[in-house]
């Protein structure tokens, strides 16, 4: 599971509110580094979606923030070495094995071979 | 098997269905992998995604990640979900470029509003008709479905479902030996051409109805409608926009099934190569 989809992905256990269920807390055994092709547009593209705050939580709980900013740097569109970083931690910085916590409800969702299983039981939809 | 011409969906759960035997024919069998890759190309051929931009795109039912390699040859990123993890570790294996998730549809789209420039999904949706298990409900789960995808796409983005809607009538076998004349006799070649029997009927009338109740716009786009083998379904939904339904493949040639494949390679053509692109800038030479 990379960066990128840990910022979007929500618990929708039932029962959380709405908006809820965000961001999963990462508890990570297994982490991994991939070489990703640097594609400046795209990441430039994606910050504006991205929760800037859960991105560096995340990122600082795996031990990969980067050297990211806590706050978002303005006009950062041209800012190469800046979206360098960001897509390290968006789409290079892996979590192979461990736990996906719903910060609502403690639901957790283990994470396998990079996979989040995020199926919920009968009682829980 | 090859007699019984049972769709997979009556073969129990997807989850089930897709077990390492089956997934591994996505990895293996080149013919299921060329109809699948083909129907992807055409899937994000209809999105009508904006030219050379890098999109973000959610694949529903994603299996073993051949729609995602051809979305990762068109520059894109993408994110696939299916409710098979034996599909899921085919995909692993074949380090696909996306990012996987084992989750099932029914049970909504995990993700935050407005996440996703597109959306496909090939042969997926019409599980969702299936009961099975006794608290399954399938409008009730088709509408989780669709009204979280709503959410999860951005708005002016699309929905491009390729399905195999049930035909109403009972497929029968001589209908299936029929098909083996036609299509060389092999039994993945009879699965695949009872599939595309399936006519417009009550199943498809509760996805269209479950999609247009979650918010969506859109319709219908049913490629070679005249080709009993090459006929294709695409459920084209749209967030927040009136776009014109694309037109379908095909539709106005009824001719044998030759020129009509012809006529879809040649339109691949036009669409990726570009010089049909360049003709239409005004400013541009010729």
């Amino acid at each position: 599971m990379k960066l990128l989809t840990h910022n979007m992905l929500t618990s929708h256990v039932r029962g959380v509110r709405p908006g809820g269920g965000f961001p999963l807390r990462i508890q990570a055994t297994e982490v991994k580094v991939n070489n990703v092709d640097f594609n400046q547009e795209f990441v430039a593209r994606m910050i504006p979606k991205v929760e800037w705050g859960a991105l560096v939580e995340a990122a600082e709980s795996l031990g990969h923030l980067s050297d990211l900013p806590h706050e978002l740097p303005p006009e950062y569109e041209n800012n190469e070495d800046f979206l360098r970083k960001v897509h390290h931690v968006l789409l290079e910085v892996e979590v192979m094995e461990g736990i996906l916590k719903c910060p609502d409800s403690g639901r957790e969702f283990p994470i396998t071979k990079g996979i989040p299983n995020m199926l919920l039981s009968e009682e829980e939809t | 098997m090859a007699g019984s011409g049972r769709r997979p969906e009556h073969r129990g759960p997807p989850e089930l269905f897709y077990d390492e035997a089956e997934a591994r024919k996505y990895s293996q069998n080149s013919r299921m992998i060329e109809i699948q890759s083909q129907m992807s190309e055409r899937a994000v051929e209809l999105l009508g995604l904006p030219e050379d931009r890098p999109c973000f795109l959610l694949d529903v039912g994603c299996g073993s990640g051949l729609s995602g390699d051809y979305i990762s040859e068109e520059g894109h990123h993408w994110v696939g979900m299916d409710i098979s993890s034996a599909m899921l570790d085919v995909a692993m294996e074949r380090e696909v470029e996306g990012d996987l998730i084992l989750a099932d549809m029914g049970q909504g789209i995990p993700f935050r509003p407005g996440m996703f420039d597109g959306c496909v999904s090939i042969s997926a949706v019409q599980w969702l008709c299936n009961a099975d298990k006794k608290t399954h409900s399938p409008p009730k789960r088709l509408y989780r479905f669709f009204s979280t995808l709503y959410s999860a796409l951005a708005r002016g983005s699309r929905a491009i479902l390729q399905l195999y809607p049930e035909n109403s009538e009972q497929v029968t076998l001589a209908d299936g030996e029929r098909g083996c004349k036609e299509g060389g006799g092999r039994e993945a070649l009879l699965k695949v051409w009872l599939f595309f029997q399936g006519v417009l009927g009550a199943e498809l009338e509760l996805i269209t109805a479950q999609a247009m109740k979650a918010g969506f716009t859109g319709g219908m786009v049913v490629d070679y409608p005249n080709s009993a083998k090459a006929k294709k379904f695409f459920l084209c939904l749209f967030v927040g926009t009136a776009g014109a339904l694309p037109k379908a493949l095909g539709a106005e040639c009824a001719d044998g099934e030759e020129s009509q494949q012809a006529k879809f390679t040649n339109e691949r053509y036009h669409v990726h190569q570009g010089p049909p692109r360049e003709r239409g800038h005004l400013w541009g030479p010729g």
